[in-house]
């Protein structure tokens, strides 16, 4: 089963001023799109509400065809979502961190997984360190690691290469390649040129 | 590759009271502000009224009961607070598992460390206040029961004032109607027992509060969260 997400005449306000108007928008399978624009032109706003965060908009979202309010149960059980800020624990270890992620799905997981997302990451020997202490890009890294561990086909990253360095940026884009091979989708935005394989298509804001 | 919601709600729910628990732990020092604050309070009373054991057994009920109420809505604002600010509510939000049942673990978590604290302490505080002997055990039963609820009832305004810089007042304003009928019969119980009269009933409508708060309460928090988020 294949994946479909869509917009139709999608708008939102904020303080009085239009972010966007009568945005059509569609991620199917194998793609990645790239939401472009420059600072305050919405991308977050549009990201949220593609996460089906938002209530206060204009429009209509579906969900393989179907309305998303109505599936959004489903929904949320294919999404990955990576905010802004990465929703790390400063006062728990990596492992705790993904531990929890985990357990939010429903599932115990194991503590090898969550090891081998961690080494994937670069965060290898840093599992029993408190996030608090860690640098802003390993926090990020931490919270990249749940692409690793959790398996879910709709990928929605707010600037993921944030904080990142250049091996680890490369390393993302190898992921986020892979990701959209295998089927999954990747909807991102980011200011970093990117180099994947299958196109990137984007969308313009502002 | 598409995934069905797999339910595991009870391992959610474990998982994220566990991650309170150990977070909370980790901030012992933040922990023992509503004790210290219920100490306080206690303590200063004695010199500002009267050290006359006859004057503060009369009070004592109702000034443990305040004190303690007042010490746990103290420690509300940062319920969801901390989770707003890096990240991880959103994240919460965003679960496919139901999100009152997760402000529940929350919740629970939040008592384990001020509510029950704080009716396990009341007693020593009472020994100050000239409690009359007998009525320790109700205070500390009633203040268990009673904070339960209280800690349901404030996170729905912690829930609604999370996205808001400084919501710490309007979140007061907010919940203390709300607390007054847990207050009325808390001190009623420990009253009754002063006064040697039945305290079944004011423990009854105690837990009848408590029922009625774990059964709506967190709908109302999830709901709260959502607007809060949304904004």
């Amino acid at each position: 089963m294949s994946l479909c997400l869509q917009a139709r005449q999608l708008a939102c306000e904020r303080d009085g001023r239009w972010l966007f108007e009568g945005l059509d928008l569609d991620i199917r399978s194998g793609e990645i799109v790239r939401i472009e624009g420059p600072n305050g032109s919405g991308k977050t706003t549009l990201l949220k509400l593609l996460a089906g965060q938002l209530g206060d908009y204009h429009g209509e979202l579906y969900w393989n065809g179907e309305r998303l309010a109505k599936v959004r149960e489903h929904f949320l059980a294919n999404l990955l979502y990576l905010g802004h800020s990465p929703g790390v624990k400063a006062g728990l270890t990596p492992l705790e961190n993904l531990a929890w992620y985990q357990a939010l799905n429903g599932d115990k997981g194991d503590e090898e997984q969550r090891l081998r997302a961690l080494l994937h990451v670069g965060l290898g020997g840093f599992e029993d360190v408190l996030a608090g202490q860690l640098s802003a890009g390993q926090q990020r890294r931490v919270a990249l690691a749940r692409l690793t561990l959790t398996r879910r086909a709709l990928w929605v990253l707010d600037e993921p290469f944030t904080a990142i360095d250049r091996q680890g940026v490369d390393a993302l884009e190898k992921q986020l390649a892979a990701h959209a091979q295998t089927g999954g989708s990747v909807l991102l935005t980011t200011h970093h040129a990117l180099a994947v394989s299958p196109a990137v298509r984007s969308v313009q804001l502002g | 590759m598409l995934d069905t919601p797999q339910g595991g709600l009870w391992v959610a729910f474990k998982a994220t009271l566990k991650r309170d628990v150990t977070l909370m732990f980790r901030r012992r020092g933040e922990l023992l502000n509503p004790l210290v604050f219920f100490a306080l309070v206690v303590t200063l009373f004695p010199i500002g009224i009267s050290p006359d054991p006859a004057v503060l057994s009369l009070i004592a009920p109702g000034l443990l009961w305040v004190a303690a109420l007042l010490a746990a809505l103290l420690s509300l604002d940062s319920l969801f607070r901390t989770d707003y600010d890096d990240g991880s509510l959103e994240q919460l939000l965003l679960t496919p598992q139901p999100l009152a049942v997760l402000g529940l673990a929350k919740v629970a978590a939040h008592w384990l460390f001020t509510g029950l604290p704080l009716a396990i302490v009341a007693p020593l505080l009472g020994i100050m206040l000239a409690l009359p002997a007998g009525s320790y055990a109700v205070l500390s039963l009633s203040l268990a029961i009673g904070s339960a609820s209280l800690s349901l009832i404030g996170a729905i305004g912690a829930a609604l004032t999370v996205g808001i810089a400084r919501g710490g007042v309007l979140l007061s304003l907010l919940i203390l109607p709300l607390y007054i009928p847990v207050l009325i019969f808390g001190v009623g119980a420990v009253q009754a027992a002063i006064n040697g009269d039945g305290i079944a009933a004011h423990l009854a409508m105690l837990g009848a509060l408590l029922a009625a708060s774990l059964l709506l309460a967190p709908w109302a928090i999830a709901a709260s969260l959502r607007i809060s988020i949304n904004g």
